[in-house]
């Protein structure tokens, strides 16, 4: 049987609805959840998680626009978040930012084109005593240097390759 | 967060026992039971638990000044320019939302409320386009009024000089600056909470928000159904309607065009109004005089054709019934709803597309006509069609789309080719220097003539069901409605309750078929002792639960007929009349059309001789006969709320 991409994302959101719930209050979790499979909350996904919880898309939309980790359009496989904030700047944010964008050929704001990496700035994330800090997704680093972001940018690579490797695997089968 | 040094009396109740946002704050006494002492300005009030400071400070009458507050929606608490002192309060309160739930000492117009209430004002100029001078608002913007109120005398925080935003016009119906917005949010609840449509919500955070539609689309391609509600509720200009008073000068202007306008009957109530005259006052004659003197060629009553509808839509309505009874066609769709209001006919066509055929198919008063006076009218003047420009002045903002709709055409040429609001009237009359309260009256023209009490009640909730019911109990019983309601008003279905239900039981006795629906029906054997079950709803929210009342099976299923308007309080609290708008001031419109109503000679709408004349001369086939099935009737388009 065929099944559409929109077929597909509507029966993962029926499902998410039947784990959270169909109360307003369920909207956070699905969204984080379908931000977090998809690397984008699509228009169409905001309605039918509108329709199923009983809101308005444009209120799904106001969500979304609003948190910075929810977006709208499609962001990398991995979101590479450095602080900007002023203890990391003082800690040497800016050599670190260099090297990310020499490491992965983008800058600030943008995707790679390959759709595994998003380079963003975060602001405070906390971790003012360890600075220079990043996230990827939802993983900390500290103290970073310019050698190790070398590093975590391979690793990253390395398991987005496995991975893209195995979806294909995964559709042939 | 509670200061040691507080009087213990004023320790605020946890969030969890205070008024919740959008309830009446005084529903809660039952609750809780008591009242209790408020002291504001030295004045003392008792209240009752969980009133809000600003609702007793009204009640002293003393006026606590705000701007995202609203009677018909709920609280927000957004703009803070009503902030007071609440004793033993750290910081200043907003009036709108601190509900009362222990004694409480209260000081509205300090020094410092002073102040901080001036520097809100300065805030909000700080971001507002204010091109007061050419702004549609002017005069009537209550972030003006504030300006003026608080002595703003220049701008603190500096002045928006440049545009940020495109107006956005993709609508026929609502224009959007959103370079005048103060962010309010007075729209956001009118969609999404008074309204249920959900077109405009709060985008963005921080500084970057903005109200937005769903992915910032234009109007026009997304659910809005030009209600023009949000544009009622707008302190500032930042929402009006398109504007067409320049295309309605040039026609007049233009000695080749013959100019003629419909009047509907809710812009009489209310264009007193933008005069500065307390609502409730009608101007319908007067308004006749006026829009002759400002050029208008005729000036024909919309009632003649909202007698019109209710022939055809009762006309229908017995066909459906007969249909399914006698015949049992199983494919009839029962309850048949209204068609009159575009609002509701665009929100049907958005959320509940598989309910179309229960929709009437006769056009609303106002195509109806358009469709007469290209052909009817034109044809009785020996006018050509194309020289005709058609003005209807409506209190409506969806009634500007739904003549532009491309199957409103079946004249041969637009139907209507404009519609203006009662504040375009106003404005118009004004430009043309004449000051309607004081002009002499007169009649509409022929060869429409006046109409009836039923057409000019369509413009309340329950007007169109009472005026349909007028004429269907006489039409099956045979008695007159007098016999069964005192003065044939039928109470019932009028009153400002979102959704009203009543039962008629036919009789036993059945009356003979009118002539004029005689070929359709033979007899009305069938009706006797029947229960005919009607509804009632205004405002689009509660269509919707009337709608899912009817998917879920609900009693409302069972209903036969239900008269739908997309406006709080029908078509007298429609987005185009005069801001601002609140249940009295539309409780007052309602009062002037039912006075009117009851000072007519004929009352009912299928006793209107001009009625009776076009189905002799001109629509002979009869009502839903072939000729008004093709000028009278339309179809619609599922259009889904799904927005690609």
């Amino acid at each position: 049987m065929l099944v559409t991409e929109q077929d597909r994302l509507r029966q993962d959101i029926d499902a998410l609805v039947e784990r959270h719930g169909h109360a307003r209050s369920a909207l956070m979790p699905i969204l984080q959840e379908v931000q977090r499979n998809y690397s984008l909350v699509s228009p169409y996904a905001m309605q039918v998680i509108a329709d199923r919880l009983g809101i308005h898309p444009v209120e799904v939309h106001g969500v979304v626009s609003f948190y910075s980790y929810l977006s709208e359009k499609p962001k990398g496989r991995y979101i590479v978040r450095l602080c900007r904030t002023i203890s990391c700047d003082m800690a040497g944010k800016t050599r670190i930012a260099r090297q990310l964008e020499n490491d992965l050929g983008i800058e600030f704001g943008e995707t790679s084109r390959d759709g595994a990496f998003t380079l963003e700035w975060a602001n405070c994330i906390g971790m003012c005593d360890q600075g220079p800090a990043l996230l990827v997704n939802e993983k900390v680093f500290t103290r970073v240097t310019p050698a190790q972001v070398h590093e975590i940018i391979a690793e990253c690579r390395a398991i987005f390759g496995n991975q893209a490797h195995q979806l294909r695997e995964g559709l042939h089968s | 967060m509670v200061d040691k040094n507080e009087d213990p009396l004023t320790v605020r109740t946890p969030r969890s026992m205070q008024a919740p946002a959008g309830q009446a704050a005084t529903a809660m006494p039952d609750a809780i039971g008591g009242t209790i002492r408020a002291v504001i300005d030295g004045q003392t009030i008792k209240v009752p638990v969980g009133t809000t400071i600003l609702e007793a400070a009204k009640e002293l009458g003393i006026r606590i000044p705000t701007l995202c507050h609203h009677p018909d929606l709920c609280i927000a608490g957004v703009c803070r320019i009503c902030t007071v002192e609440v004793e033993g309060q750290r910081t200043l309160q907003a009036a709108c939302t601190y509900p009362i739930t222990a004694p409480i000492k209260v000081s509205t117009s300090t020094r410092t409320v002073r102040q901080a209430r001036r520097h809100v004002i300065d805030l909000l100029l700080s971001r507002h386009y204010g091109e007061c001078y050419s702004c549609a608002r002017s005069n009537n913007c209550e972030l003006q009024a504030l300006a003026k109120e608080y002595g703003v005398e220049f701008f603190r925080f500096g002045q928006k000089e440049h545009r940020d935003h495109e107006i956005e016009d993709s609508s026929y119906s609502v224009v959007r600056d959103m370079d005048k917005c103060v962010l309010c949010r007075r729209c956001v609840r009118t969609c999404i909470d008074l309204q249920e449509v959900g077109v405009l919500e709060a985008i963005g955070r921080g500084d970057q928000t903005a109200i937005g539609t769903f992915m910032n689309k234009p109007l026009a391609d997304v659910v809005c159904i030009n209600c023009g509600q949000c544009i009622n509720r707008c302190p500032t200009g930042a929402l009006r309607e398109k504007d067409h008073i320049e295309e309605i000068w040039e026609a007049i202007d233009d000695p080749a065009k013959h100019v003629v306008i419909q009047t509907a009957p809710s812009p009489r109530a209310g264009i007193g109004e933008t005069y500065g005259l307390a609502p409730g006052r009608a101007l319908t004659f007067e308004m006749n005089t006026a829009l002759r003197r400002a050029g208008f060629d005729k000036v024909f009553d919309t009632n003649f054709t909202a007698d019109l509808t209710i022939i055809e839509e009762g006309t229908e309505l017995i066909l459906r019934l007969y249909n399914a009874l006698v015949k049992k066609d199983p494919k009839v769709a029962l309850p048949q709803l209204t068609s009159c209001s575009p609002g509701w006919v665009k929100f049907i066509e958005h959320f509940y597309p598989e309910y179309l055929p229960n929709v009437s198919s006769a056009k609303s008063p106002q195509q109806m006509f358009g469709a007469l006076i290209k052909t009817f009218y034109a044809e009785k003047n020996g006018i050509d069609p194309k020289d005709i420009v058609s003005v209807s002045l409506m209190p409506c903002t969806a009634k500007k789309f739904e003549c532009n709709r491309p199957e409103m055409a079946d004249s041969g040429y637009k139907d209507v080719d404009f519609g203006v609001t009662t504040r375009e009237l106003g404005k118009m009359l004004q430009q043309a220097g004449i000051d309607l309260p004081n002009v002499p009256k007169s009649e509409f023209d022929d060869p429409f003539g006046g109409a009836t009490g039923s057409g000019v009640i369509f413009g309340a909730t329950g007007g169109v069901m009472e005026a349909a019911l007028r004429s269907v109990v006489e039409f099956i019983t045979g008695l007159k409605v007098e016999d069964l309601y005192e003065h044939a008003d039928i109470v019932p279905v009028r009153g400002f309750d979102g959704v009203k239900y009543l039962e008629i039981k036919i009789p036993d006795a059945v009356g003979p078929v009118p002539d004029i629906i005689k070929h359709l029906v033979p007899d009305w054997n069938w009706a006797k002792g029947a229960t005919l079950k009607f509804a009632v709803a205004h405002g689009t929210a509660n269509a919707k639960k009337i709608m899912e009342d009817i998917k879920a099976g609900g009693k409302f299923s069972e209903c036969h007929f239900i008269e739908v308007m997309g406006c709080p309080g029908g078509c007298i609290g429609g987005g185009g009349q005069p801001i601002p708008t609140s249940p009295e001031i539309r409780a007052a419109r309602a009062r002037a059309i039912y006075s009117e109503d009851a000072a007519y000679a004929i009352r009912k709408s299928h006793e209107n001789p001009a009625v009776l004349k076009i189905y002799e001369e001109f629509l002979t086939d009869g009502p839903c006969g072939h000729k008004s099935h093709h000028l009278l009737h339309t179809h619609y388009t599922a259009r889904g709320k799904y927005i690609a």
